[in-house]
């Protein structure tokens, strides 16, 4: 084999004060990074190896591990950076597509950093969420045009059916498949008892967790794997996956070894047989076709659930939102370039797609230009960080926002952006029965309900100090945000103001 | 009594059980010094069974009708009437082993530097055993009445 040009992007350092040789480090890491060499008496390490997912350093009983950035670099260049010089000396040698995992990981403006959130001050006053009664709870659904009621004031009028959620937060799809049963199994039962959805991803629904169904929302893809009419009507509500932000217009490739058993009876495919999803749906070629797609799960569910359509934020995304609302979809979900992924092509990650702050600012204002905003809820995805981005989302026009990666953070991923290998050291990218084992469903679901739990009293105190009780009342209330540091048209296209103004 | 179960379903096959034992069993009770300055690190307590992707940790389940205090020559092995906790005196043990034939679970381990017999003693000193303590998955569990899979 001729000579590689790929040195280490990490380092391991271990400090051999402190390391006992216990091989924990060895038996954790399934990149093979750590050996022990009888002949030395001594653990080594191949940094060639390393992904920087972290799970030696934090297994290992006395710290004697750190990883650093390796050290070794190239001559300096602005255009010929480190990556770019990588990423040629690895298709050159391999002759193929790059792929990566999780999401876009460029250096573009974060937009959610340069708005900032109002507060009252004298003139209007701030609430206390501790001592008065906070609504986060909403309603994901058609509404109807007018509200009807009788003399004794009950609503005459027939909802459409609606998706309640205790707190505007839902965990985004993620296919079995993609991610391990056993992360599947701690989404589904922190969904059950945070009063919230978790979407199962284009994988099919595997039969131990029907019983989660009313916390369920399920996708019907472009391969269309695991659908049938239980499928449908054990779920919440269903979900028509167009797009995904992390690779908009590409389609998805399980490869056949991912494909075991219980992953093909999940898929209702068979076993070792490559699962893809072609990038279009090849039923759907316009708006009118997916209106009969929409309308086609409807009527096998009895028009009792609704029926969204996701869809990766893209340059017409405005337009394209308006014709799925026009479709008859309940709710649009709307995936930002950012958004994560269990594989993509580098290339399509890293530059397809636009930022979510845009696309949701966008298609609200469309909507209600056009006077439909209320025949369809809006969900924002693609790198919600945290409650401010939640905020921010909601100011901006969205009913709700779905979160994946920082699901996963929560349950232990430490973003070495390795998924696509398969080999995800903390139990959560894997089929490998070794690596599921790790993540502990009993553990992932406490971690994940604190997570929802802790961002949803922050949001109660931002909502608080902006002087408003209830999350329904900042949705599209951009005069409650800010700009910093943009451009005029930036801040027109996002519909707020600049800081000062 | 309370006892350590295992939930094979989330050990990972890591070994920090036996690591924090051998420890629990130090004269320095911390990591470090068990293993870099005991001039004899003790033997651990507890027996790692692995296949993977099995694997789990294995220690004396503290028998009702314990079969290594009835055929222990020397009465080293006594179940206390109150824990029901079986432990080992070591300066009574001789090392001839039977308790290792015995036990039906191969919980007892052969202590051959010292040559008595070595198990579980619950960490009676610490008072929580220290592998479960210290199992980052929480697949030990101590607990009374066993757990529900």
């Amino acid at each position: 084999m001729s000579l590689s040009y790929l040195t280490p992007e990490f380092k391991v350092l271990r400090d051999y004060d402190k390391c006992i040789n216990c091989k924990v480090c060895m038996r954790q890491c399934s990149f093979e990074v750590h050996s022990y060499d009888e002949d030395l008496d001594k653990m080594v390490s191949n940094d060639m190896n390393c992904v920087n997912c972290q799970r030696c350093v934090l297994l290992c009983p006395t710290q004697a591990l750190t990883i650093i950035k390796h050290p070794q670099t190239f001559k300096e260049h602005a255009n010929w950076t480190y990556d770019a010089i990588r990423d040629i000396y690895r298709q050159a040698e391999t002759g193929g597509v790059l792929l990566s995992s999780m999401g876009n990981d460029r250096p573009y403006p974060v937009y959610w950093d340069k708005m900032v959130i109002n507060a009252s001050q004298v003139t209007n006053p701030s609430i206390d969420p501790l001592r008065e009664p906070m609504e986060l709870r909403v309603y994901l659904g058609r509404k109807p045009d007018r509200i009807e009621i009788d003399e004794n004031l009950n609503v005459k009028t027939k909802m459409p059916p609606q998706l309640k959620l205790e707190t505007p937060i839902m965990f985004s799809a993620m296919s079995y498949g993609s991610i391990s049963y056993n992360a599947h199994a701690a989404l589904a039962r922190a969904a059950e008892e945070l009063g919230i959805l978790y979407n199962t991803g284009e994988g099919g629904l595997h039969k131990d967790f029907r019983k989660y169904g009313k916390n369920t929302i399920v996708q019907v893809a472009s391969g269309r794997f695991g659908v049938d009419r239980e499928y449908l009507n054990t779920a919440a509500a269903i979900e028509i996956k167009i797009g995904q932000g992390a690779k908009p217009g590409i389609g998805g490739h399980l490869p056949g070894e991912k494909v075991s058993e219980d992953i093909s009876a999940t898929r209702m495919i068979p076993s070792g047989s490559d699962a893809i999803s072609p990038a279009p749906h090849h039923d759907i070629y316009s708006i009118e076709d997916l209106a009969q797609l929409i309308y086609s799960l409807k009527e096998a569910t009895d028009y009792q659930k609704p029926v969204g359509v996701k869809i990766a934020a893209v340059n017409n995304v405005a337009a394209i939102a308006s014709g799925i609302a026009r479709a008859g979809a309940d709710y649009i979900a709307i995936d930002g370039f950012r958004g994560g992924t269990g594989a993509a092509p580098k290339r399509i990650r890293d530059n397809v797609g636009i930022p979510i702050e845009f696309a949701i600012a966008a298609v609200d204002a469309r909507l209600r230009s056009e006077g439909i905003r209320h025949t369809v809820s809006l969900v924002a995805a693609g790198s919600i960080r945290n409650s401010a981005d939640i905020v921010k989302a909601i100011a901006l026009g969205a009913d709700a926002v779905y979160i994946a990666t920082a699901a996963l953070i929560a349950l232990g991923c430490h973003m070495c952006q390795k998924c696509h290998t398969g080999k995800c050291n903390w139990g959560i990218a894997t089929q490998d029965p070794n690596l599921v084992k790790r993540l502990n469903p009993e553990i992932g679901y406490k971690r994940l309900v604190n997570l929802v739990q802790a961002w949803s009293h922050e949001i109660k105190e931002m909502l608080g100090g902006m002087g408003i009780n209830d999350i329904e009342s900042l949705k599209g209330n951009r005069l409650m945000l800010r700009g910093i540091g943009m451009t005029q048209k930036e801040l027109d296209i996002l519909g707020i103001l600049a800081a000062g103004e | 009594m309370k006892k350590v179960y295992v939930k094979e379903e989330v050990c990972v096959g890591c070994r920090l059980c036996e690591v924090y034992c051998i420890t629990s069993h130090s004269k320095y009770k911390d990591v470090l010094k068990a293993y870099k300055l005991e001039p004899q690190r003790p033997t651990p307590r507890i027996v790692i069974e692995e296949n993977r992707p099995v694997s789990f940790s294995l220690q004396c389940r503290h028998c009702d009708d314990a079969p290594c205090v009835k055929s222990c020559i020397t009465g080293a092995m006594r179940k206390d009437p109150l824990t029901g906790v079986v432990t080992c005196d070591t300066d009574k043990c001789v090392g001839c082993w039977t308790c290792v034939l015995v036990c039906e679970f191969g919980a007892i381990i052969r202590d051959v530097n010292n040559k008595v017999a070595s198990k579980c003693d619950l960490c009676a000193e610490a008072g929580e055993p220290a592998c479960v303590k210290n199992c980052p998955n929480e697949a030990l569990v101590y607990s009374e009445g066993g757990i529900s899979v």
